[in-house]
Parts: structure tokens; C-alpha cells; sequence
């Protein structure tokens, strides 16, 4: 059984990056998909990677992780791209949605302009 | 606004300008080649007996960062570009032992393996601050689109640090030169054999063009 977390932009925006990526990694380390609202900024997504690989043990193998944009933002002008820029920094990166696996569940996330395919892997190969 | 653009400028690519070593990172994901590009560059201009690190096909060949420093190559114009190179261990998401002893390596080596890749990317990753331009080297054999490549692009980009992208492997019959410019349009890419020296001088070029942007 795959199970899904979902969690609200607002549920990590008061945190510090390191209180961010620690609840995510933390949910994802129980077996669970994280799909969070809205993205990490560029560094909490290194940092993410960073803090996953020290957390690697025998249980724990890693992540899959994916970022999904808002698909209209790539097509918009000049004006509202430093609008939205402006909110992110206001109010954080609302849009889009991160996808979270553990390696365990997570075979691979297999991402192109038009779509996004989850493929997990067999029970069985999870004990 | 003219010196604001200059200041800019010059903060970013100054130290090319005044002909002091900058340092030139290669980063991608596991496997790409990054240490077979730095291997023929530092032989084509070094020397056939500078090697930066060894190869295998076999992930995470690399596990410790690697500099080679005062690294000179030249355009057809005769002007020099130095830097000091450094080859950094692939980054992912993922790293199981068992994927090693898959390929055939015993269970102790597969796991001190695992434990010294881990590192890597951790030290991989700590080298973004350190480096001036990078080299993204990807396989063109591969899909573009994985986070890892997204991620460690944008990271460059939030730190304003200069990025061209190699599409390496265009001697295999599945490279898409195309994909990967698909993938990332807003970047410089060049497609390259690394392992069999392939568009090599065009890499060159557009290396020294890139850098003294």
C-alpha cells in the first residue's frame, strides 16, 4: 500500500529552511509520498539532497523527488513573471507542487513538459 | 545603470578579464562523464600522463572531489584561458548498496562504496560555493528532465554562477543533442564525446567564448 502525505504551503512556511527540509525528510523516512504544496527555494532543494545522503542507512536509502511548475508561468511576460517573483518573495513559492518518495516506494519519477508518471516499486521488493 | 551593469560584469567575470585562475566546476549526475571530460582535457592540454581520476561504468567512480589546478588552453587565436579544474562526484537523490552488488562487487565493498558516495555528493554539493563557472556535463543518452539536473542548475543560477551544459555520449546511437537543449533552451549546450574526443575543438571554443562572456 502507497501511502500519500499531503502538506500545505502553510504548514512549512513559518519554519527555517532546516525546520522545512527535516519535516519532509521526516515524512518521507516514515514510507510516506510527501506532496507539498508550492516548491523549496533552489537552496533548500540542495540542502534537501544534502541532508538526505546524510541520513542514509540500511532501513533508509534515499528519495525521488520531483518539482512540478505552475505550467502557465513558463509562457508569461516580462511584467508578470516580476510580479509573481515579487509574491514568491512575499509570501513564498505557493505554485507548483514537490513530490517527495522514499526510494523504497519510489522507483522513479519520470517527469516531461507534457506530464508526470509516479512509478513505485513491488511490495515485494520492499521488505 | 551603465555602472551597475558594469559593476556586474565585472563582479562576475572579472577575474576572467584581469587573466587569473578561476575555477571551473564539472557537476552532473553519476555517470555522465564528468570525469572522462576531465581526464581528456587535462591530457589535451596537459599532457597524455595527467589523469584527474580514474573512470568505470560503474555509478559513483568517484567519490572525492578532485582539483587539478592551472589548467591553460588555447583558442585558434592564440589567447590563453586558465583555470584551475574540478571534477566532482555525481549528484543523487538515492544511493542503495545493493544497486552495486548488483553489478557484481561484494557485499563489504558495495557498502564502504555506498558510505563514500554519500560523502561525495554531500562534499559535491558544498563545492557550489567554491566554484566560479560550471560545466553541467549530462548524458545526451539519458533523460534530461531528472530533478537532480534541475535542481543543481537552478542552484547555480540562484547563486549567479555561469553554467554551460555538455551533452556528453553523442557517439551513442540514443543521444539527443536536441532533448537536452529542449530540456534547458535558456542555456549554452555542446554536444561532445568524451571518452573519444569528439567535437572536442568546438567544445574548446565555446568554452573560451562562454567564459569571456
Amino acid at each position: 500500500m502507497v501511502t500519500l502525505q499531503f502538506v500545505p504551503y502553510n504548514q512549512i512556511e513559518d519554519l527555517t529552511s532546516i525546520g522545512r527540509i527535516r519535516k519532509l525528510l521526516n515524512i518521507a523516512k516514515s514510507n510516506k509520498i510527501v506532496l507539498l504544496q508550492g516548491r523549496l527555494k533552489q537552496e533548500e532543494e540542495a540542502e534537501l539532497i544534502k541532508a538526505t545522503m546524510e541520513e542514509i542507512n540500511k532501513e533508509f536509502k534515499g528519495i525521488e523527488l520531483a518539482v512540478i511548475e505552475n505550467a502557465s508561468k513558463s509562457k508569461d511576460s516580462g511584467f508578470k513573471k516580476l510580479k509573481q517573483g515579487m509574491v514568491s518573495l512575499l509570501l513564498g513559492q505557493r505554485d507548483g507542487m514537490t513530490i517527495i518518495g522514499p526510494s523504497s516506494v519510489v522507483k522513479k519519477i519520470k517527469k516531461d513538459p507534457n506530464k508526470i508518471e509516479l512509478f513505485t516499486k513491488e511490495a515485494r521488493k520492499r521488505r | 545603470m551603465i555602472n551597475w551593469f558594469k559593476n556586474l560584469f565585472s563582479g562576475l567575470f572579472g577575474d576572467l578579464f584581469k587573466g587569473k585562475t578561476f575555477k571551473l566546476g564539472l557537476y552532473g549526475p553519476p555517470n555522465s562523464g564528468k570525469t572522462t571530460l576531465a581526464n581528456r582535457m587535462c591530457k589535451d592540454w596537459l599532457g597524455d600522463n595527467f589523469d584527474i581520476g580514474t573512470v568505470s561504468s560503474m555509478p559513483h567512480e568517484t567519490r572525492e572531489v578532485n582539483v587539478q589546478e592551472s589548467v591553460m588552453i588555447k583558442n585558434k587565436d592564440g589567447k590563453e584561458l586558465s583555470f584551475n579544474l574540478v571534477d566532482t562526484p555525481g549528484i543523487a537523490t538515492k544511493i542503495d548498496y545493493e544497486d552495486f552488488i548488483k553489478k557484481g562487487m561484494s557485499i563489504k565493498k558495495a557498502k564502504k562504496r555506498a558510505r563514500e558516495a554519500t560523502k561525495g555528493v554531500i562534499d559535491s554539493i558544498k563545492w557550489l560555493d567554491e566554484v566560479d563557472t560550471v560545466l553541467v556535463v549530462l548524458d545526451s543518452t539519458e533523460d534530461p528532465y531528472s530533478q537532480v539536473n534541475v535542481t543543481v542548475i537552478g542552484n547555480l543560477a540562484a547563486r549567479d554562477i555561469p553554467v554551460m551544459i555538455v551533452a556528453n555520449k553523442v557517439d551513442k546511437k540514443k543521444s539527443s543533442i536536441k532533448k537536452v537543449q529542449g530540456a534547458f533552451p535558456q542555456y549554452e549546450v555542446v554536444g561532445i564525446s568524451a571518452k573519444y574526443g569528439k567535437h572536442m575543438d568546438n567544445f574548446y571554443e565555446r568554452l573560451f567564448s562562454f567564459s569571456r562572456k
